[in-house]
């Protein structure tokens, strides 16, 4: 009989596949994944630790920098959190723009998950499709917000200022062609018996495994598990919109495809419906001026508001004594801000539940006992963000 | 205060385990004693008028000055009932935490996070070891006491010692 002899492979940090910083420590039988140990940290920055020495307004710029493929929408979260201890009221017009914005970020952030995705699994041609269409939404983001990647543009109290005039009808244009779109990408890769090969029956999970593990997002949904915060415990006016949860049976690498795909319909749709249905009004809290900078056009001409903002700045604001959990949907799944208040203007503990850092907790059951050619597909499934991880 | 079965159950269950029940903006959190987490978290998950069946997150905080120093909260949801639920224990400073990561496998990385910033040993985890920051690192960042710049942020790295020593290596 011949002796097995184990080999240990190291994969990352710097590896074309793993998005970013991940290392991964692989023990193999052959070709066979026998162990697998995942070694993060790398772009370890300390943002804990960072927003226990900032006000609750400072505090948000370092949000963008965790899932820096959807600052928005981790502006959204964090920002939920802190209005939840102050225990503020937004306005409609408010909530449906964040709404419209973070939902464009989820379509920006699952463009950016297919074309790198199919790229690792070979598929080059989607990258340059997917690419032009985000691309579009960044140009539209930046037009609102000044800044394509960190944008701080979600506010404690509401949204830093309201949409500029040819916002709408661009977005128009795109809600009306981004369904073809989708239609494109999946005439490249649905029925593509090279993608199917490659991603059928790969590093499968089950509900019940996922639920344990702690997973959510697209990967918990493609294993048939229906849990979406948007549903479970809606924020931001989501219970007035009318979308989906696209489900997915086998829990394989092709299911999370498949959800992530339809994710992508049904935000569409959500951002068509936030557009028709935007109420006029405010897009700050009118009736929190401790929190809530003063308009612009006050600050010049207005003494006591120049004052109020400077105090707002420099200062920031105290906080009810108390500890808040809120979290949203992002596009990697549960995103959530634990915040503890001791009465002051800052945040006694600022905790993260970043969904990349425990769904890749999940990772080393997925693809033991699986082949290492298949690793890459894994990893690219569960859509990771080391910024997020790392924190 | 809002219906709380949980609340309830614990209570009927525990008695003696159940420190304390507050709410703040719609969100329970049980205090609950640190000797009995384990039957209390096995409780959550399983009896049926529970299933807290997804741990959401297990965030260690250090009071500071208060005592016991450390506290480890757990964020619970169940699938079921769709609904969530705190757990909130102390621990003292050098006292080890029973794991939880047998009930929830969630658990094994998180525990390992508040391993790694605060220095919480958790009884019986299987791999207990640092997770975001360097095996050799010293200190426990997120602890009150530790600055926020680090210990040796105003000092010469090594090797900027080394060259005023004039041992210049070639770059």
């Amino acid at each position: 009989m011949s002796e097995t002899r184990l080999m240990t492979i190291n994969m990352g940090p710097q590896h074309p596949a793993t998005h970013g910083v991940l290392r991964l420590l692989l023990e193999l039988d052959g070709e066979v994944i026998v162990k697998a140990v995942p070694d993060i940290g790398y772009l370890h920055r300390g943002i804990e630790k960072l927003a226990e020495s900032m006000t609750y307004p400072q505090a948000l710029t370092l949000t963008d920098r965790l899932d820096y493929t959807s600052g928005l929408s981790n502006n959204l979260a964090y920002c939920l959190a802190v209005e939840k201890l102050l225990d503020i009221a937004i306005p409609k017009r408010a909530q449906y723009l964040r709404v419209l914005l973070a939902e464009l970020q989820r379509i920006a952030a699952h463009l950016l998950w297919i074309a790198t995705h199919a790229l690792d699994l070979g598929a080059m041609t989607l990258l340059f499709y997917a690419f032009r269409d985000r691309e579009e939404i960044l140009g539209m983001l930046e037009l609102v917000t000044g800044a394509r990647l960190t944008p701080s543009f979600i506010r404690i109290g509401g949204i830093a200022a309201d949409i500029p005039e040819p916002f709408l009808p661009r977005v128009k244009a795109f809600v009306e062609t981004f369904p073809k779109r989708v239609d494109e990408y999946e005439t490249l890769l649905t029925e593509n018996i090279i993608w199917k090969k490659r991603t059928q029956g790969i590093s499968p999970m089950s509900g019940a495994d996922c639920i344990n593990y702690g997973v959510t997002g697209p990967v918990l949904r493609a294993s048939g598990v229906y849990y979406d915060v948007r549903k479970a415990y809606p924020y931001s006016s989501y219970e007035d919109f009318d979308f989906e949860i696209p489900l997915g049976r086998k829990g394989d690498v092709y299911d999370r495809y498949l959800v992530r795909l339809k994710e992508m319909r049904q935000s569409n749709r959500i951002v068509a419906q936030a557009m028709e249905k935007l109420p006029e009004g405010p897009v700050m809290a009118v009736d929190a001026p401790l929190v809530t900078p003063p308009a612009k056009e006050e600050v010049g001409k207005d003494i006591a508001a120049l004052i109020r903002h400077f105090k707002i700045m420099e200062e920031g604001f105290k906080t009810p004594r108390g500890e808040v959990y809120a979290s949203i949907e992002s596009s990697k799944g549960e995103l959530g801000f634990y915040l503890i208040s001791d009465g002051t203007n800052k945040p006694f503990r600022m905790k993260i539940r970043p969904p990349s850092f425990i769904n890749l907790g999940a990772l080393p059951r997925m693809i033991e006992g699986q082949m290492v050619a298949d690793v890459v597909a894994a990893i690219g499934s569960i859509d990771i963000v080391l910024g997020e991880i790392d924190r | 205060m809002a219906k709380c079965t949980a609340c309830e159950r614990l209570r009927e269950k525990f008695p003696e385990a159940v420190r304390g029940i507050e709410e703040f903006r719609g969100e329970i959190l049980v205090t609950v004693d640190k000797g009995q987490l384990r039957a209390v978290m096995t409780f959550l998950k399983e009896s049926d008028g529970t299933l807290y069946d997804l741990l959401v997150d297990i965030a260690g905080v250090d009071s500071g000055t208060e005592s016991p120093r450390f506290l480890v909260v757990y964020l619970l949801h169940s699938m079921k009932y769709n609904n969530r639920l705190k757990i909130k224990i102390g621990a003292p400073e050098g006292a080890a935490v029973d794991t939880v990561s047998d009930i929830w496998k969630a658990a094994d990385w998180m525990e390992r996070e508040v391993y790694d910033m605060f220095g919480i040993e958790f009884s019986h985890h299987p791999d207990l070891r640092r997770i975001l920051l360097p095996e050799d690192f010293s200190g426990y960042p997120l602890r009150k006491d530790y600055p926020l710049k680090g210990v040796d942020f105003d000092k010469p790295f090594p090797v900027c010692l080394e060259e005023e020593k004039g041992n210049q290596t070639d770059v």
